[in-house]
């Protein structure tokens, strides 16, 4: 009935302690997961707090210099950060997807290229973003 | 002898199409607003004006009805690979849809007020 095989201990799943602290992820494992977490951050709360400022910046002239008056808070710039690398990352990493749907890149040297310049050019956009705003 | 072919629900393939898709829509509504939002949110006047006209409150439902789509099969990705516990996975999925749909719903509001 129980073959050694079967006795053996191994992982049933990915779990996130697993993917941050045992195993040593490759570069595109490390976009696969930033994917995650970002699309993660953007659901709740970027989304959130980003219609709550629409809403108020489109509520009256008031409302409208007070998001203003906020965005230029330091901790409401923090945040805005975050939100900014998370937003060009999930769209850099999405693009990627899009390209290795169509079984363009999959080799392991281009793959690997790839997700490093994911990595780098959501960076690159968030301070070209935040250069910006600033 | 039953003979059975093993189909699936093919709902699989549908969300990964729907997930591309609307990726696709908000990739297109997230460079049509880079272009023109910034030169709009100088003066309230202005960003008033942008989001009256028709085709931008139309584009802009747009945008967050693929994100509530495109969230769904992406959030509920994430809790079906990390969250085991039957009862608490689908207690998270409820909170998600309700999330998802309080946010279109909330969009519709702040557009047609």
């Amino acid at each position: 009935m129980s073959s050694a095989a079967a006795k053996k201990q191994r992982p049933k799943y990915l779990s996130l302690p697993a993917i941050l602290f045992q195993i040593r992820l490759p570069l595109p494992g490390w976009v696969s997961i930033l994917h995650r977490i970002s699309g993660a951050l953007l659901v709740f709360p970027f989304v959130a707090w980003g219609l709550y400022l629409l809403d108020l910046s489109l509520r009256s002239e008031q409302g409208f210099s007070h998001v203003r008056e906020y965005l230029a808070m330091p901790v409401a710039k923090l945040g805005l950060l975050l939100c900014l690398w998370a937003a060009c990352h999930h769209f850099c990493a999405g693009i990627r997807y899009l390209f290795l749907d169509l079984n363009k890149g999959i080799e392991l040297r281009p793959a690997r290229i790839s997700a490093g310049l994911v990595i780098v050019l959501g960076l690159v956009l968030t301070a070209f973003f935040a250069a910006k705003l600033w | 002898m039953v003979k059975r072919i093993i189909v699936g629900a093919h709902y699989g393939t549908r969300d990964w199409l729907a997930q591309r898709i609307t990726a696709a829509i908000m990739a297109v509504y997230t460079l049509l607003a880079l272009a023109i939002m910034p030169s709009r949110a100088s003066s309230y006047e202005a960003w008033k004006a942008l989001f009256a006209q028709g085709w931008m409150r139309i584009a802009t439902l747009l945008f967050f009805a693929s994100l509530a789509w495109h969230a769904w099969v992406g959030v509920r990705d994430i809790l079906m690979d990390y969250v085991k516990h039957d009862g608490l996975r689908l207690g998270l999925q409820v909170l998600t849809v309700l999330l998802l749909a309080g946010y279109v719903s909330w969009t519709i509001d702040i557009l047609w007020r």
